[in-house]
C-alpha cells in the first residue's frame, strides 16, 4: 500500500477509536453513580427498610415506608392534574399550529419548562400553603404537576405533528365527527409518543427535591392525608443525608438506591412502551 | 331519478388571495366515470376537494358559487352529511395504521360510534373488499393491520373502506400515481365494476389512464374548465384549441 493511504487508513482507525472513547465517557459518569449508590445502599436494603417507619436517632433499623407511600401519592395526585391538561393542551397545540393564542400557549411551555423548580416551590407555597396554613401533600403535588406539563405538553405536540396529514384527512373523508377524529384515530396513532412523554415526566419529577421543601414538607410518620404535611423519597434523603448521624446517612442511601431505580425502570419502561405500541405509519 | 348527481354553478375556489379554480360550471351525470385531467396546479384537485369540503379545512382556503348533490347545495348542509354522500379515496393509500385489514373496511361505522351486529359487520366487510377486488387476497389475513399490505392492495382497501359506506359519489384523486402498473391496472379494471353502483369522479395526470376508464373527461387549465365532453370526443376531436394541444403534448 502507498504511504498516504496508510496514514488515511490510520486516521480514519484513530477516528473510530476517539468516538469509542467519547461515547464510553458519556456512559462513565452513570456507571460509576449507580456504582456507587449500589455499594453504599445495598447494606440497608431489607424487608423491614422497606416496610417500617423510621426510628428515632440511636436505635437500630428503622425504614422509610412513610417516603415511599408519600413519594407514590405525591407523584400520583400530580399524574392526574398534570396529564389530562397537558394531553389537551399538546393536541390544541398540534391541531392550531399558526393561532395566536397557539403561539403564546407554546411560548409558555417553553418558558415554564426553564422557570427553576425552587421557583415554583416558592409560588406553590404563596398560592395553597399559606392561605391553608398548613404544608400539605397536595401542594407538593400541584407543584409537581406544573413541573410536568411543559413535558406532557412537548412530547404530545410532537407525537401528533409527526402523524402525516392524510390521516386525518382520511377519517374526515368518512365524514367522522372532528373529537372521534381526535380520540380514535390521531390518539391511538400517537399513543406510543404521548406515553413514552408521560412516563418520563413522572420519571423527572419522582426525584424533585426543591419544589417539595416548603410544600409537601415532610413528616416522619406515615400520613395518607392529602391536606397534612407529607414525606417523600427526595426530602428524606436530604434530610437524612445533612444529618449528623451515621445510621441516618446509611438510609438516606438506601433510598437513594430505591429512587434511583424507580426512575432506572420508568426509563426502561419508556422504552418498551415506545416499542410495544408504536404503530407503524 | 334524476340523471345529474353533481352540479356547479359559477363555482370558485381559493387559497388566501390565490384563485385556483375559477367560475366552473359542469353538470356531472350518475353511474358515469369522469375522469378530470390538466396539468399541475389548474386546480383539478382543489376541485375535486371541494365536492365532499375537504378543501375549507386548509387555512386560508374558502369557495363560492353553488355545489349541488342531488340538486342540494353541499354548502348549506351538515359537511358530515355531505361526506356521508361523497366518499374519497386519497393519492397515496392511508389506511388508518392502528386498525386491521377488517376494522379499516367498517371505520367509517366504528369510529362514527354506529352499533351494527357481528353478522352485519362480517356482511359488509366481505361486500365491500370483494367490490374492491381484495377479498380473495385478504380473507385469511383478516385481522392482520392494514398497513402490513402492499400499496396496490392498501389503495384497494382504501376503496373498500370508502364504498363500505355506500356513497353514491365517489372521489378519486389521482389513486394510481403511488402505484406500480400491475396494481393500477388492477385498480382501472375496477372502477369500470364499481361504476355500477357509483359515480366516480377521478383526478389523473395520466391521458391514457383517462382515456382508458373514464366516459366523460373535464379538462381543466388555469384553474378554468376548459371543456367538459364524451372521452372519445375529448381525445379524438376536442373544440378547444387549449385541450388538444394538451392531449398532443404541445405542453404541459
Amino acid at each position: 500500500m502507498q504511504a498516504h493511504i496508510k496514514f488515511r487508513v490510520a486516521k480514519s482507525k484513530a477516528a473510530e477509536i476517539i468516538l469509542i472513547v467519547l461515547a464510553f465517557f458519556v456512559t462513565a459518569p452513570l456507571l460509576f453513580i449507580i456504582y456507587y449508590i449500589f455499594q453504599k445502599g445495598i447494606k440497608v436494603i431489607s424487608w423491614n427498610f422497606l416496610t417500617q417507619l423510621p426510628k428515632p436517632v440511636g436505635e437500630v433499623g428503622g425504614g422509610i415506608v412513610n417516603a415511599l407511600v408519600g413519594t407514590g401519592l405525591i407523584v400520583l395526585y400530580a399524574s392526574i392534574m398534570a396529564i389530562p391538561i397537558g394531553i389537551l393542551c399538546g393536541i390544541y397545540l398540534s391541531e392550531h399550529k399558526s393561532s395566536k393564542l397557539a403561539y403564546f400557549s407554546r411560548l409558555c411551555v417553553d418558558v415554564l419548562q426553564g422557570v427553576p423548580s425552587i421557583v415554583i416551590g416558592i409560588v406553590v407555597y404563596f398560592w395553597i400553603v399559606k392561605p391553608l396554613h398548613t404544608f400539605s401533600a397536595i401542594s407538593g403535588s400541584v407543584a409537581l404537576a406544573i413541573m410536568m406539563l411543559p413535558i406532557i405538553i412537548k412530547s404530545t405536540e410532537e407525537t401528533l405533528k409527526l402523524l402525516p396529514a392524510s390521516l386525518k384527512e382520511a377519517a374526515i373523508a368518512l365524514a367522522i365527527p372532528y373529537h372521534r377524529v381526535i380520540t380514535k384515530v390521531l390518539l391511538p396513532c400517537g399513543i406510543s409518543g404521548i406515553l413514552s412523554g408521560i412516563i418520563l415526566s413522572v420519571a423527572r419529577i419522582a426525584g424533585e427535591t426543591a419544589p417539595l421543601l416548603f410544600t409537601a414538607f415532610g413528616n416522619p410518620y406515615l400520613n395518607t392525608s392529602m391536606l397534612k404535611p407529607m414525606q417523600s423519597l427526595p426530602l428524606l434523603i436530604f434530610n437524612y443525608a445533612t444529618s449528623p448521624y451515621d445510621e441516618w446517612h446509611d438510609l438516606a442511601w438506601g433510598a437513594a438506591l430505591i429512587l434511583l431505580f424507580t426512575v432506572l425502570l420508568l426509563n426502561i419502561i419508556t422504552k418498551l412502551t415506545t416499542r410495544k405500541w408504536n404503530v407503524q405509519l | 331519478m334524476e340523471r345529474t348527481i353533481i352540479k356547479s354553478e359559477n363555482f370558485n375556489a381559493y387559497f388566501g388571495n390565490n384563485h385556483v379554480v375559477k367560475n366552473v360550471n359542469i353538470e356531472i351525470e350518475r353511474n358515469k366515470v369522469i375522469a378530470v385531467m390538466g396539468p399541475s396546479g389548474c386546480g383539478k384537485t382543489t376541485y375535486l376537494r371541494c365536492i365532499n369540503r375537504l378543501h375549507e379545512l386548509i387555512e386560508g382556503a374558502r369557495c363560492d358559487g353553488k355545489m349541488l348533490l342531488n340538486g342540494q347545495d353541499v354548502y348549506s348542509m351538515h359537511p358530515i352529511f355531505t361526506r356521508l354522500k361523497i366518499g374519497m379515496v386519497f393519492q397515496r393509500p392511508n389506511p388508518f395504521p392502528n386498525l386491521s385489514i377488517y376494522d379499516n373496511v367498517i371505520a367509517g361505522y366504528v369510529l362514527n360510534g354506529i352499533k351494527m351486529s357481528k353478522s352485519d359487520k362480517n356482511d359488509i366487510v366481505e361486500k365491500s373488499l370483494t367490490s374492491a377486488a381484495l377479498w380473495k387476497e385478504v380473507k385469511d389475513s383478516l385481522h392482520k393491520k392494514g398497513t402490513f399490505l402492499s400499496g396496490g392492495q392498501q389503495q384497494r382497501l382504501c376503496i373498500a373502506r370508502a364504498i363500505a359506506m355506500e356513497p353514491e359519489v365517489l372521489l378519486l384523486d389521482e389513486p394510481t400515481s403511488a402505484l406500480d402498473p400491475i396494481s393500477t391496472s388492477s385498480i382501472e379494471e375496477l372502477l369500470k365494476e364499481l361504476k355500477n353502483n357509483f359515480t366516480l369522479i377521478i383526478v389523473t395526470h395520466n391521458m391514457q389512464q383517462a382515456a382508458r376508464v373514464s366516459d366523460k373527461t373535464a379538462f381543466f387549465y388555469m384553474g378554468e374548465l376548459v371543456e367538459y365532453d364524451d372521452t372519445k370526443k375529448m381525445f379524438t376531436n376536442p373544440d378547444d384549441i387549449r385541450t388538444q394541444n394538451y392531449i398532443t403534448g404541445r405542453f404541459s
